[in-house]
Parts: C-alpha cells; sequence; structure tokens
C-alpha cells in the first residue's frame, strides 16, 4: 500500500514527561535483544504504563554474526495513554552493529536517538552491513541525534572482577545496555536484579556479571546525562482499570484459555501438535500443564498431530491440534473426517507470511480463505479469530464451547504477531465464564439409539466407547441420516449436507450481534477489520474520529459463521474498506456473502500494519 | 484394569447387522471370522474393543466388528489410534490396515507407532495390491507385477513389512494368512502381549492378484513351505511323507541361517535352532528368509514385550502433576504481576 508515512510525532522534552515512548532493540541475533526487550517490557509494566511489543526476528537460528538478514529486533510502545499497537515509529532505536543500524535506522522518528555500540562498528563489521563508510562518523545520521560510544569496552570493564573469558564478557552487553534503558526511563532496577539472580541461581558469577553490567549502564546514564543528548524521560503510569495485571504473549494467553474452556466444558484435554514456527510456543506452554488433566503429544508429523486429536475426542477428551499455515494445509483431510464424524475438534492456526514455507517468523493473516474454504467438498466449519494476545484467551475459550456444543471442528485464527507479543493482562475473574459441560450420552435415545441422531442445535450425541449397549461405528464415508450407517444414495447426501451446513450456521444464533468498537451505525465509513489488525484500526478511528470524521470501527471476531445482524450492520455504512494483512480475503467474504462493496486496504510485507498507514486509508476513502 | 468377571461372548455377539461388503471369496471374509472367534476366546468385551481402519478394502472391517469402530483416512488409522488409546487406555484397540493404507501413505505412522509401542494390535492385511482401487500395484507386490498403472511390469522393489515392523522397533512380530487355521492363536497371542503386536495376514485378493500367496499357502505340499514357529519348539517343517522333515539350522561361518534335513528326528544332531520368541536376532534372519530357498516363517516371530507407550505418557502426567492443583487462577497468576490500585493508577 502506498502511504505516507505521517504519524504524529511525540515529542520527548528532555528530562520531562511524555505520553508515550517507542523503543527498538536492535541487534545481532546472538545479542539477546529479545531477551533485553522482554525485560524492559517488565519493567515498563512494574511501572504502570500500558505497552504493546513487537518481537521481530529471523528465521534463522543463529545467523552468520553481523549479516543484515541476522538482526533480530524488539520493539515495545509504552505510555500513560492507551497503548494498541507497538507503534508506528520507534524515538528510541538502540543498534548493537552496524547491521542492526542499518536495518533498522529507517523507521526511526526523524530527530529520534540512536544509541550505537560504537566498539562494534569495525571495518570488518561495516563492511558484513555493507556500509561503504562508517555512518556514525560520515553525517549520514544528522537527521537523528546520534549517541555512540564502545558499550563492549564498557562492559567488559564492568564485568572485569568476575573473570569470564570475552566471549562470555561480552554476553553481558545486552544487560548493560538494558541498565542504560533503565536509566533513560527512570525504571526501577530491582526486578530485573531479582530475575537475573533467579535465572542464574546455579551460576552465581553469571548473575553477578550481568548484575554488574546493568548497573555499570545504568551509572553510565547518570554520568554522561549532562553533556548530550541522553536525557531522562519520565513515561508516566496510564490509567487503567484497577485489578491484578500481569504480562501475556498471546500463545500463553491462548494456552490459558485452552485449559480454561477444557475446565468450562469439563474435559480432560488432548494436545496433538508438531513443532512449527510461530504455533510451536503453544505446545511447549501446554507441555508444562499436565496437572490441568492435559495430555500432550509431539506426533510424528502435522496430519498424526491432528489425527490423533480426533481420536481423543472420539474416545471423550477434547481434541487440540495446532500449527501454522503449511501445516494446517496438510492437516485439511483430517479435518474433513472430523466434519464427516462429527466430533469435537479446536485447530489453531498461527498464521504466517506465506504460499509454502513463506515468511516462518513474520506476521500476515492469509490463511482466511483456507480456514473458510479450504477443504474438499463442502466442507463447513466455525472460524473465529483472535484480535490481540489478550483476546486469545477469550477466543480460545469460544472455540471450545462451539466444538463441544455443536460437535464441530473449529478452526481459531491468530497470528505470528499476536502469538509472540506481549501485552499487559488485566487477570480474568474466572467465576465469570459460564460453564459448558459436555454431555456424553450413556443410553440409547427413547426409540433406539441414532449416532446420528440431533438435538435442538442439530449436534449429534457424544458417546465415548467403554459406553455399554452404543457400540457403533464411524468413519469419512458418508453417513445415513440418523443411523450413521454408510450410504451413498442422492437423496441421503444431499440431506446431509443440508444437516451438516444447516448445524454450522446455526452457531450464529449463540453469538452476540456484531457491534462497532468505536463510531457507530450508519456512519460515512466503517473500517472493518479482523485478527490482528486492532490495534492499529483502533487508535486510526479513535484519532480520525477526534478530528470530526464520521468513521466506524467494526471487527469480526466470529469470520464462519458471522453475527446475523453482520449483513444489515454493514449495509448501513456509506463506504466500507477491509484493511487485512492479505490481497484482501475478508474483503471476498462480505462480498461473498452480503454483497456489500467492501473496498481492500492491502499490505504483505510481514510487518503489522502502522496507525499511520491507517489514517491515510481512511482519509483516502472519505476524500 | 478393572477387575470384573470376564463376560462370556459368543462369535454371534461380535457380528453386526451390516451386510459385508468384499468379493465373493475375498481372503478378508477368513480373517474376519477368525478375529469374531478369536474375541470370545480372550474375554474380550464389545464396549471396551475399538477397531480403528484406514482405508482400503481391509478398511471396511470396522462395519463388520459389534464393537466400537472408526473408519478414518488413508494411512491415519495409527495416529487416531494412538489418541484414542492415550485418552482411555483401558480401551482394546485393533488397527485394521492393509498393505497401501500401512506401508504406502500411512507408513511413517506405522512406524511411530510401533516405535513408541503403544498398547494395541495391528492387523495389516497384506494382498499386494490396491484392490479398492481397482487393482494397482502396490508397496509389497512382487517385482514385475503388472497391474493398470504398471503395464510392462513394477520395477521397483517390495516393501517387507515384518522387516519393516521389526526396523521400527516392534516388539511383536507375527505372521498369518486368511484361511489358515492357527490364525486365532496368533491373534490370541498378539492379544496377550502388551504393546504394539504387529500382525502381517497374507491375504488373497481374488479379484486382482488371485492366489499370490499358492506357493506357500495352498494346502497341497503346505508343510514344505510353511515353517510354523513355535515358542521353545525346534523350527522344523517337512515330513517324512513329504520328502523328508527338514529344519532351520544357523550357518555358523557364512552367519545366516540354513535349511537342513533332519534323520530320524534326530533335530538337535542336524543342529536345527529352538525357537525363542525373545531372540531379536533371529527374529531379524526370519523376517528376511527367502521364500523358495526357505519355508514362509510364520506364527509368532518375536515377541519380547517392553514398557508401552501409554504407560509413559500416564505416569509421565502423574508424576508431574504430584502435589500441584489444577487452579487456573492461581497459574494465571504466576510469575511477575502487579496490582492497580482503583482511583491509583501505582504500582
Amino acid at each position: 500500500m502506498a502511504t505516507a508515512l505521517s504519524a504524529k510525532k511525540i515529542e520527548t522534552p528532555q528530562n520531562q514527561k511524555s505520553d508515550a515512548v517507542v523503543v527498538r532493540f536492535a541487534g545481532d541475533s546472538g545479542d539477546g535483544m529479545q531477551l533485553t526487550g522482554g525485560q524492559f517490557t517488565l519493567s515498563s509494566a512494574l511501572a504502570g504504563n500500558d505497552f504493546a511489543t513487537f518481537p521481530d526476528f529471523p528465521a534463522e537460528i543463529r545467523a552468520p554474526v553481523g549479516t543484515l538478514f541476522g538482526v533480530s529486533a524488539f520493539q515495545v510502545n509504552f505510555g500513560s495513554e492507551a497503548i494498541n499497537t507497538a507503534g508506528d515509529q520507534p524515538d528510541v532505536l538502540v543498534a548493537m552493529n552496524p547491521a542492526a543500524l542499518k536495518t533498522n535506522v529507517g523507521s526511526l522518528r526523524e530527530g529520534g536517538l540512536i544509541i550505537a555500540d560504537s566498539g562494534e562498528f569495525s571495518k570488518r563489521n561495516l563492511e558484513k552491513a555493507k556500509y561503504g563508510g562508517n555512518p556514525l562518523e560520515d553525517g549520514s545520521l544528522a537527521k537523528w541525534q546520534l549517541l555512540a560510544f564502545d558499550i563492549s569496552a564498557l562492559t567488559l570493564e564492568a564485568v572485569k572482577p568476575f573473570g569470564l573469558g570475552n566471549k562470555e564478557a561480552l554476553r553481558c552487553k545486552n544487560m548493560w545496555t538494558l541498565g542504560l534503558a533503565l536509566w533513560m526511563f527512570d525504571r526501577d532496577r530491582q526486578p530485573i536484579v531479582d530475575w537475573l539472580n533467579a535465572k542464574f541461581a546455579k551460576k552465581p558469577e553469571l548473575a553477578g556479571s550481568n548484575i554488574a553490567a546493568l548497573n555499570a549502564g545504568h551509572a553510565y546514564g547518570e554520568t554522561a546525562e549532562l553533556s548530550g543528548p541522553l536525557q531522562q524521560i519520565h513515561v508516566g503510569a496510564a490509567s487503567v482499570a484497577p485489578g491484578l495485571y500481569r504480562t501475556v504473549t498471546g500463545a500463553e494467553s491462548l494456552s490459558y484459555g485452552l485449559v480454561a474452556g477444557a475446565q468450562l466444558a469439563g474435559l480432560k484435554m488432548f494436545f496433538g501438535g508438531y513443532p512449527i514456527t510461530p504455533a510451536s510456543a503453544i505446545l511447549h506452554h501446554l507441555s508444562r500443564l499436565k496437572e490441568y488433566g492435559i495430555t500432550t503429544f509431539q506426533a510424528e508429523d502435522e496430519i498424526a498431530a491432528i489425527a490423533s486429536a480426533i481420536g481423543a475426542s472420539y474416545a471423550g477428551s477434547l481434541g487440540v491440534t495446532s500449527s501454522s499455515g503449511p501445516g494446517i494445509a496438510l492437516k485439511g483431510e483430517a479435518m474433513g473426517l472430523a466434519i464427516m464424524t462429527e466430533l469435537p475438534l479446536v485447530i489453531i492456526n498461527s498464521q504466517r507470511g506465506g504460499p509454502s514455507t513463506g515468511l516462518p517468523t513474520k506476521t500476515e493473516q492469509s490463511d482466511l480463505y483456507q480456514a473458510v474454504y479450504g477443504r474438499n467438498g463442502d466442507a463447513p466449519m466455525p472460524v473465529i479469530a483472535a484480535r490481540s494476545p489478550v483476546d486469545c484467551f477469550d477466543c480460545a475459550i469460544e472455540a471450545v464451547r462451539i466444538a463441544t456444543q455443536y460437535m464441530t471442528p473449529v478452526m481459531l485464527l491468530t497470528d505470528g504477531y499476536i502469538a509472540n507479543a506481549a501485552e499487559p493482562w488485566k487477570l480474568p475473574d474466572l467465576e465469570g465464564y459460564k460453564p459448558f459441560p459436555a454431555v456424553f450420552m450413556a443410553e440409547a435415545q427413547a426409540g433406539g439409539f441414532m449416532p446420528y441422531g440431533r438435538d435442538a442445535k442439530l449436534a449429534r450425541p457424544w458417546v465415548k466407547p467403554g459406553t455399554p449397549g452404543l457400540m457403533h461405528r464411524i468413519g469419512g464415508i458418508e453417513k445415513e441420516v440418523d443411523t450413521g450407517h454408510i450410504n451413498y444414495s442422492p437423496d441421503n447426501h444431499q440431506a446431509m449436507t443440508d444437516i451438516r451446513s444447516a448445524k454450522v450456521l446455526g452457531v450464529a444464533d449463540s453469538i452476540p450481534d456484531q457491534v462497532c468498537e468505536s463510531g457507530a451505525a450508519g456512519a460515512k465509513l466503517a473500517v472493518v477489520g479482523w485478527g490482528s489488525t486492532y490495534g492499529p484500526i483502533h487508535q486510526a478511528v479513535k484519532r480520525m474520529r477526534a478530528k470530526g470524521m464520521d468513521v466506524a470501527h467494526v471487527h469480526i471476531r466470529h469470520i464462519w459463521p458471522m453475527p446475523k445482524n453482520m449483513g444489515d450492520l454493514l449495509k448501513s455504512f456509506d463506504k466500507v474498506i477491509v484493511p487485512e494483512m492479505n490481497t484482501g480475503q475478508l474483503k471476498t467474504l462480505l462480498r461473498d456473502q452480503f454483497l456489500v462493496d467492501a473496498r481492500p486496504v492491502n499490505k504483505v510485507s510481514g510487518q503489522p500494519f502502522t496507525i499511520a498507514e491507517m489514517e491515510s486509508a481512511i482519509e483516502g476513502a472519505l476524500t | 484394569m478393572n477387575d470384573m468377571t470376564p463376560i462370556k461372548t459368543t462369535m454371534k455377539d461380535w457380528e453386526t447387522d451390516q451386510e459385508v461388503r468384499w468379493c465373493p471369496g475375498c481372503g478378508d471374509y477368513a480373517i474376519l471370522k477368525a478375529v469374531q472367534r478369536t474375541m470370545p476366546e480372550i474375554g474380550g468385551t464389545p464396549e471396551n474393543t475399538v477397531f480403528i481402519s484406514g482405508i482400503g478394502c481391509s478398511s471396511r472391517f470396522p462395519y463388520y466388528m459389534e464393537t466400537y469402530g472408526f473408519h478414518t483416512i488413508h494411512g491415519r488409522a495409527p495416529a487416531v489410534a494412538t489418541g484414542v488409546k492415550l485418552a482411555n487406555p483401558e480401551l482394546d484397540v485393533w488397527i485394521i490396515t492393509g498393505d497401501g493404507d500401512a506401508l504406502s501413505i500411512g507408513g511413517n505412522h506405522t512406524m511411530h507407532l510401533l516405535r513408541r509401542n503403544l498398547n494395541c494390535q495391528i492387523m495389516l492385511f497384506n494382498n499386494e495390491i490396491y484392490g479398492l482401487t481397482k487393482g494397482q500395484y502396490s508397496p509389497t507386490s512382487r517385482e514385475g507385477t503388472n497391474s493398470p498403472s504398471t503395464p510392462y511390469g513394477s520395477v521397483d522393489r517390495p516393501a517387507a513389512p515384518c522387516a519393516f515392523a521389526l526396523g521400527s522397533g516392534a516388539r511383536f512380530v507375527a505372521r498369518g494368512f486368511d484361511v489358515s487355521k492357527n490364525l486365532t492363536d496368533v491373534l490370541k497371542a498378539a492379544h496377550a502381549h502388551k504393546g504394539a503386536a504387529f500382525i502381517e495376514i497374507f491375504q488373497n485378493c481374488i479379484v486382482y492378484n488371485k492366489d499370490v500367496f499358492d506357493d506357500f499357502a495352498a494346502p497341497k505340499g503346505a508343510e514344505d513351505r510353511q515353517l510354523w514357529l513355535q515358542n521353545g519348539q525346534p523350527m522344523l517343517f517337512g515330513s517324512e511323507k513329504s520328502g523328508g522333515v527338514k529344519g532351520i539350522a544357523m550357518d555358523r561361518d557364512a552367519l545366516t541361517l540354513k535349511a537342513v534335513d533332519v534323520a530320524d528326528g534326530d533335530w538337535q544332531n542336524a543342529g536345527v535352532i529352538v525357537h525363542d520368541v525373545t531372540n531379536r536376532s533371529i527374529a531379524h534372519m526370519l523376517v528376511e528368509m527367502p521364500f523358495g530357498e526357505f519355508p514362509m516363517a510364520l506364527g509368532v516371530l518375536y515377541d519380547d514385550p517392553r514398557p508401552t507407550f501409554e504407560e509413559a505418557v500416564i505416569a509421565q502426567n502423574q508424576a508431574a502433576s504430584q502435589g500441584k492443583s489444577a487452579d487456573l487462577g492461581k497459574l494465571l497468576a504466576k510469575g511477575q504481576t502487579w496490582t492497580v490500585a482503583p482511583g491509583h493508577p501505582e504500582i
């Protein structure tokens, strides 16, 4: 999308207060930037800021040191106002080497601060980053403030008493940098010190050296304050709802949501997974939660992962499987089996850039067609999409509810951005969730056992093997209405196809009407989104409404079936635009379902939308 | 397992009301009868028994057993069975599969199920052909098999199911054939084995691969061509009537098996090996024993149980849960948290 980046400049007057600041830590993938960013985020949380993060790391585990493609970055946006995105443009860029500077400086706002480790700007590293000269010295960074000093040497000096080897000593650089950042934003060091002591409990020399580096970075800030662009910035606590908070990533919150869903359904959970980026984190989290009645199974492949989950559901557990696009493609046939045998199943797709292997560590939402349409035969399946890390919790519960109440597989869409990003989470009141206990048939219906008999929701009975008197056979071959026997006859196939479709469409009876996040029905323009575009759309619509524009934000959780009022709501707007990190998939669905003139706004760069891009799209649509 | 008095069933209790849809004369009928005959003898209960199949002629099997049954998708029965067994280890799980289902499209799952040692029975109906798709050659078809997809004969060498199973780490490997009267004994031994029990059953596809196993399965000359293995018994075949009793001995120079003549019943003197079902090295030799030069090794080739997958999973689940509660609220509040007080957004 051709969008002028015109985000509002966040002024950071020296030693004064700021509403929100965006900091990006960038370094080599071995420099520990994700860890640094994570700990800095935690300190923001403890300082009461609202925040959002964006970890951006390479697909290579250990790319060659110093290369452009080996750069790993972590961006955090924190503020005293409500934060919905990781921020359009960093105000501060910490660049641990030339490659990190080169790949990240372009997005730094004009006048923003660069903190660079000059010790890493050697001839060799400059060459690796394809710099002709040294940017720290040649004036090419003039439109930004530059603070370059030898962090490597300062770190080595700080950790000298611990007698580490050169390599190990340099590993403490990230803590030195974190110490400086903590000073810059007036943060308490103690939680990080506690964390380091716990992390290196068995290696006190590493705990000591990292803490020494942290303290040295902090002290450097204090002493250097008077002589340059380095100034302390105070970001006040955000005005947020009272309660107990923690930080949570999408993968964590989704895992907890599955646990909650299984508990609300009164079921044990079976999770079949196969390692794939960026979905593996869910497998990792659930593997540690065995006391919650969870069995995790790392299968031999994606197909076995879903097939084993189907087997577990058949045997009376809540079957769950998770993957990312390519793995979801492999699971397609088995999804059809779950649809045909009408067994509950939750399928999670942590979307990434595609097609094929695509961009494993980058985000995209281009699997919507795959979720809604991507199976052989008329194979309807409910699809829901999470909008943020925190939202994954409720969406996972909702997926479990639909799967178990309607005896159907359900696809839950999230993406690489949501899975890895962290945000503060006001812990939910678990008492507030209404249980939806699963019911197993223990004896035949009046008039004889009908494995494919239906309740009012058109769900068939769930019968656990081991139940006396209810032996029956299921499978992927077309089932006869009621009896479930094999039946290929034309009338029966028509009837069963209609039943499967009606059952899934009937899920709409149990979901809330679509509301506007902001603005109202009848607005001149609706920005309709789904998934992780929530943050930038929400902020952009808020800002445009503040400017007096008549724009509404509609964010869709239930992708299939959609809320019953969706058609009427969409038709109430003069114009509808649909921003998506794909080439227009929800747009197609909306046009198909409701004959509305939904216009696409697309971006497939592997990066989330910025607020500025959304604002410009809104302006464009309204003029 | 619950300690309940085994419910007595008859063969009839295991038959469904469904019309059996295999071709008349198909070897599957005999196998179905053998299984239905076996179930009462092993004291099975229909409601605790699950037959899980993939796709292919043999995979219709569950529809004809009055038990729980799941006719899944091509090649994936072992994966579905793994989920079933992990969710409810009390169930008696039987996997029904074929040569294409288990060794071609589902080879990966078969391998991993055997490696993990899931406690179940895997009956591989080997007819050396794709029957349901009308006669293409299969991964076990012999070289040169003429079929619709290989009109000039197949050029690839066949897989050896039992060797594959052993190589995958199976702890029970047996062989039988559809019309053999010994098949129920083989099935009983498989069921008695705790862990994955792999049974290759040669099955005659009378339409697309008729009588392909006659060279050893035909009644005439059977005693010369079939070596029925029995634990603790010498490996003998043939008879005085048929041209002499023979046995399997070890060629200690070539480190291979050899067939030897047994004179006057003195098999010890002839060096005939006594079958030890726990001897993995001999098992490897038996599954590789080339038919023709040797008889077909049948019965229980190998049986040496090890702890099962589901036992290990359950034990770990229990150990990891020891002394922990399933309090979700506590889990969510674990780690670093902060409280925002009403009206005063502070740490």
